[in-house]
């Protein structure tokens, strides 16, 4: 191996920093969420206890923050659950060319570079204009859609552009029909890719804000409780319940991440050897 | 066969129907609706339909419109030359000088992990930073760089650009690493081969190979600012304004009519500098 240049160095010093500058804050507070119970938003630690996370699961006066979970949590399952499906068929679509893709095209580019606050006003006026209830599983679950959906076609474009045809036409040649190309060559091939788009699904929906603004109604998702925190509490238990959040968050990704690479073991391991004898 | 072809646009329009469905209803309905509501009147308590020009006269001819245009326009360019410098040198580091496909998985996964949590949670996590008291003060005091604290680092532009910086410098480095990584690598060894140097062959050949991805990032980081309310609300401790807190203001007087009137502009606004961006690439190819 040829010897890293000085750039290599530098490079990485940089790097570091950048991971640094990442973490840092999200570290420090969670350092600060142990605060003791005298303690204040900033350093110096006034003690270490767990007074705050204790305040987090007793104090109602905080908020209805368990039931926002719950919510949040069955949102984010409902908007995973459609953004693979929707987004699955609307890969396989595209691969067609139908007449008029472009079109549908651009409106999901569009869905994805639209100011959050317009679809949150917009979806907001139709409900109350004409005199339905915003609900978060009604409007705040299609409001979300149009932010992951974009995201799971984009992945699906990326997936499919990698897609070896003969797969699809070697299962055709041996009499499958369409649908059991699908399920039983296509699927398989691209679930570990179906993993990621779950993973977006989830989480861009457990922490989406502003398109859930106007429209989740008199129940609050966590992100909004979590915003009506910062108005009015003042101590380290918004610390703490942002600890508790990003840690559930990063489980969240660690078994998204573990399924897909247990996947690909599973697959590595039984794969077929085919072309790889002695050739 | 002539059946399957001839039936292949029914069939995508089939399979593309929900996508179809949940964009007309939650994304052409609601633009619709703004632009319909944006001719609207408003009393105090209500709105009430009408075609009339008074909102977007008294958006157009107001000073303060200008300079939260102007403020946004700030803080997009600001925040797009930030993340994109540091967007492109992690990106150029990891596709180039990370030699071990296993470790640039790793290390392009750390930079990506923030992204799936709490954009609110990671805008909090800068108060012990930077407030008056916080961390920042406290170390620039104790290694006597200054003597007062800096009043400046929150609540201020500066706390607004960071947070943007911090929020989407990701946005950059997801497609600018992934545009570097389908650049053949035999084409930086004929840069070499032809001698050229470590710079020349950066902004001769990775460069402009890389442009596409630049551009995605670009639109990114571009959209999100220009539409963001929460980031300057916060950041600035509701000192300075942006287009979208202006409209989120409106809201929050119930004057609808009016901030669907801002809306629209600003849709036409940032589909304008979409559009303008989307001229030097094509998205599908790259992905």
């Amino acid at each position: 191996m040829e010897k890293r240049s000085r750039a290599f160095y530098v490079l990485a010093a940089f790097f570091v920093l950048f991971l640094l500058f990442l973490y840092g804050p999200i570290i420090t507070i969670g350092i600060l969420s142990f605060q003791g119970p005298q303690g204040g938003l900033t350093f110096p630690m006034n003690g270490v206890s767990l007074y705050w996370f204790r305040d987090l699961f007793q104090e109602q006066a905080v908020g209805d923050i368990w039931g926002s979970f719950r919510r949040s949590f069955a949102l984010g399952l409902m908007v995973m659950v459609t953004t693979v499906v929707v987004s699955v068929m609307g890969g396989l679509a595209f691969r067609k060319r139908f007449a008029g893709s472009a079109v549908l095209f651009y409106l999901v580019i569009t869905s994805l570079v639209i100011p959050s606050i317009l679809v949150s006003l917009g979806v907001g006026l139709i409900f109350s204009q004409s005199g339905l209830d915003v609900h978060w599983a009604t409007s705040g679950f299609g409001s979300q859609l149009t932010w992951t959906l974009p995201f799971g076609l984009l992945i699906m474009f990326a997936v499919f552009n990698r897609f070896d045809k003969s797969y699809e036409e070697a299962a055709r040649d041996q009499g499958a029909s369409p649908w059991q190309t699908i399920r039983h060559v296509v699927l398989p091939i691209i679930a570990p890719s179906l993993i990621g788009v779950a993973l977006f699904g989830f989480t861009l929906s457990y922490d989406e804000f502003a398109r859930t603004l106007l429209t989740a109604g008199s129940y609050n998702t966590l992100p909004l409780e979590i915003y009506g925190m910062t108005t009015n509490v003042t101590t380290p238990v918004i610390f703490a319940l942002g600890t508790l959040t990003t840690a559930f968050s990063f489980l969240v990704i660690a078994v998204f991440l573990l399924t897909v690479w247990a996947m690909n073991r599973r697959r590595a391991r039984q794969g077929s050897d085919a072309g790889q004898g002695m050739v | 066969m002539a059946t399957p072809l001839k039936n292949r646009h029914l069939a995508g329009w089939l399979l593309a129907s929900p996508m179809a469905f949940v964009l007309l209803c939650f994304l052409v309905l609601p633009i619709v609706m703004i632009v319909v509501v944006s001719f609207w009147g408003a009393t105090e308590f209500s709105i009430y339909p009408a075609f009339q020009f008074d909102n977007y006269e008294f958006l157009l001819t107001s000073p303060v419109t200008y300079s939260v245009f102007l403020n946004t326009f700030k803080y997009a360019l600001v925040t797009w030359a930030f993340t994109l410098v540091i967007g492109f040198t992690v990106a150029y580091f990891l596709a180039f000088h990370v030699r071990s496909l296993t470790w640039q998985v790793a290390l392009f996964l750390l930079c990506t992990i923030p992204f799936w949590t709490s954009n609110i949670i990671r805008m909090i996590s800068w108060i012990p930073f930077l407030g008056r008291n916080g961390l920042a003060n406290s170390t620039l005091i104790s290694w006597g760089v200054i003597d007062e604290p800096l009043d400046w680092l929150l609540f201020s532009d500066f706390s607004v650009i960071l947070a943007f910086v911090h929020l989407y410098t990701l946005f950059m480095v997801v497609p600018i690493f992934n545009t570097m990584m389908r650049i053949d690598k035999s084409l930086i060894e004929a840069a070499y081969d032809a001698g050229a140097t470590g710079f020349q062959t950066l902004t001769n050949v990775i460069i402009p190979l890389t442009k596409p991805g630049i551009m995605i990032g670009s639109i990114f980081v571009v959209t999100l600012v220009m539409g963001d309310f929460i980031t300057v609300r916060f950041m600035s401790g509701s000192q300075s304004a942006n287009v979208g807190r202006l409209i989120s203001n409106d809201i929050g007087l119930l004057q609808y009519p009016s901030a669907a009137a801002t809306a629209v502009i600003l849709l036409i606004t940032v589909l304008i500098v979409i559009a303008t961006l989307l001229r030097f690439v094509d998205i599908r190819k790259e992905l």
